[in-house]
């Protein structure tokens, strides 16, 4: 265990100002939030606890990819989200887990609101990040997982924005 | 509806091939469906070795039917049931898979073994002595049979024999079993999501290679980029690809088309995406491949991608990776995809991790291609309620020798459609 000299006040500015970038569609910038050995992660609904290199998940960037999906949804032929959705992301129960030689776990609970075309669709479930100490100060993201409660996309169809 | 009107939904002569919109918006067109296509034909239940052990279980829906497939504990056969209590009609199984000694209704506790045999009611005594448990077993799936590990059902007691059924398609099914070794295993986690639209887009789209390239463009320039060929373009590899694959009609409604792949493939086909790590094992394997299979059925085996529809509802695209994805309709302009991730059980876990990255790069729904592809199938059934317009146009290649960016392959699907629509078809007789 490594002791992390923050507060909870501290790492929620972090993911609402994380949360706030994805809502407004600044995705480059978001991006620069992650480590180069960051990992995005959305399992299957059926399978929680997923290891993506064993079992199928909706999602697994390595930063090469995370850069690739951010290119693609920042284009005009990502027609799943061209014109883009209007998101809310609402981020609550955050929990500082404790630290390691990766950096520092936090949990949350987050609620997705996407709403286009006349629909209003959402993602409910629980955030695991694992942040790292920013050089300028603050956070940087190592890890973020976005696991999600509905056992079926039977509503959302698919997860084309970023959770 | 009569049948001649029924027929006449899809129209055709020597160079037009065209298909009503109403077969995907009408209501009374999706109950005739439902009896005439659903419940005629061998529809895809699920995988044996998702059953793996004796008292193994999966539910599943099946065109809204909740359905349970059991490895018996004294047979090890695979057996369909109804998922419905005998007595008052609660669901027996609850949970999506596991393994049960017994299968006990919650609701009045009667409980069935692995064969479906009734083997206890609390309190029998207070039926009548005409009581008899035999009448009062699960109920089996009329038709239930299994092609190499491929499980079908059919509410159809009359139904050909599911060999006969597949018909060109089990080639297809021989090539893919034989390129996995024979053991085929099910990969933990599904893709489970609805799309608002009539589930016969999904089956056209799912072999239509004439969207790829307009649709996919950003899949497409991630793919050039990691893998270093080159961008789509009216000369590239990928353009080529695309039009220089063969379909083929393989009867009672399924087809396919087969074409070289331009991206790696676990089975074997290395590419820079894969990692120098995987190449010498890929290597390896292409080399058993080879002296196994002669070098012609090995190459297409590896060097080949195929998106085959077996008809109706059941997509098995051997492309990047080995996806099988199963759609139910719910309304005339909904369905339900279940999608999964099949490998060979002897895979190891280096190619397994790259045959995982492969997949969730175009597929599922979190992939840089498939909400596209939802997009695309939802615009169109909106774009029906516009009005208007008819007729939809599967016309391409007709006048020439068909590629796979051409429309041959919708065209033997929706013929299929039309001949049971309009009970052309005898029940049980294969084509």
């Amino acid at each position: 265990m490594i002791a992390w000299n923050v507060t909870r006040g501290e790492i929620e500015d972090f993911l609402y100002r994380e949360a706030a970038l994805l809502d407004d569609w600044k995705l480059d910038e978001w991006a620069t939030l992650f480590t180069d050995d960051a990992h995005y992660v959305v399992p299957s609904n059926d399978f929680p606890a997923a290891d993506p290199t064993r079992h199928l998940v909706m999602i697994d960037d390595n930063k090469q990819r995370l850069l690739a999906r951010v290119e693609r949804l920042n284009s005009r032929h990502a027609h799943r989200e061209f014109p883009h959705s209007r998101t809310r992301h609402q981020v609550m129960n955050v929990i500082s887990e404790g630290g390691d030689e990766q950096g520092l776990r936090v949990s949350a609970s987050f609620i997705v609101w996407r709403f286009r075309n006349d629909r209003a669709d959402f993602y409910v479930g629980r955030y695991d990040y694992v942040l790292a100490a920013a050089e300028t100060g603050g956070f940087r993201i190592r890890y973020k997982r976005a696991t999600l409660d509905m056992p079926s996309l039977e509503a959302a169809g698919t997860v084309s924005i970023i959770l | 509806m009569l049948d001649s009107d029924l027929a006449r939904l899809v129209d055709e002569d020597l160079t037009r091939f065209r298909v009503d919109r109403a077969a995907m918006t009408s209501q009374e067109i999706f109950e005739i469906e439902t009896v005439r296509v659903f419940e005629s034909v061998w529809i895809y239940l699920g995988h044996e070795s998702e059953v793996a052990n004796p008292g193994d279980f999966v539910r599943r829906t099946v065109v809204g039917r909740p359905l349970m497939m059991i490895r018996s504990r004294k047979s090890n056969a695979v057996r369909a049931f109804f998922n419905t209590c005998p007595h008052r009609g609660a669901t027996i199984c609850r949970q999506d898979a596991g393994n049960a000694k017994v299968f006990q209704c919650f609701y009045h506790a009667w409980s069935f073994d692995s064969d479906g045999a009734l083997i206890g009611v609390p309190d029998e005594a207070g039926y009548p002595p005409s009581f008899d448990r035999a009448d009062f077993g699960l109920m089996p799936v009329p038709r239930c049979e299994s092609y190499r590990g491929f499980m079908f059902v059919s509410f159809n007691p009359n139904v050909e024999p599911l060999v006969d059924y597949l018909a060109g398609a089990k080639e297809y099914i021989d090539l893919i079993v034989d390129a996995c070794d024979d053991r085929i295993e099910v990969i933990a986690g599904k893709n489970d999501h609805g799309i608002e639209a009539n589930w016969k887009l999904l089956a056209e789209n799912s072999f239509d290679g004439y969207h790829a390239l307009p649709t996919h463009e950003t899949y497409f320039k991630y793919l050039a980029k990691i893998d270093k060929t080159d961008e789509p373009g009216d000369d590239s590899a990928s353009s080529s690809y695309l039009a220089n694959g063969s379909v083929r009609d393989l009867g009672n409604g399924h087809a396919v088309i087969e074409k070289f792949s331009p991206y790696g493939r676990p089975l074997a086909k290395w590419a820079p995406s894969y990692g120098e790590e995987s190449r010498a094992e890929i290597e390896q394997l292409r080399a058993r491949l080879v002296k196994r299979f002669g070098t012609e059925t090995a190459i297409r085996m590896m060097d080949n991608g195929r998106n085959l529809l077996i008809f109706p509802n059941l997509v098995i695209n051997d492309v990047m990776s080995l996806t099988v994805r199963l759609f139910m309709p719910v309304r005339p302009d909904r369905m339900r995809v279940t999608a999964w991730a099949y490998a060979p059980a002897s895979e190891s876990p280096l190619l397994r991790a790259k045959r995982l990255d492969a997949y969730l790069t175009f597929l599922g729904p979190g992939g840089f291609a498939a909400p596209d592809d939802v997009e695309a199938l939802e615009s169109c059934q909106q774009g029906y309620a516009a009005g208007g317009i008819r007729w939809n146009e599967l016309t391409r290649g007709m006048a020439r020798e068909p590629r796979a960016t051409d429309e041959l392959q919708m065209r033997a699907f929706w013929r299929r459609w039309r001949d049971l629509m309009a009970n052309r078809v005898l029940a049980g007789a294969a084509r």
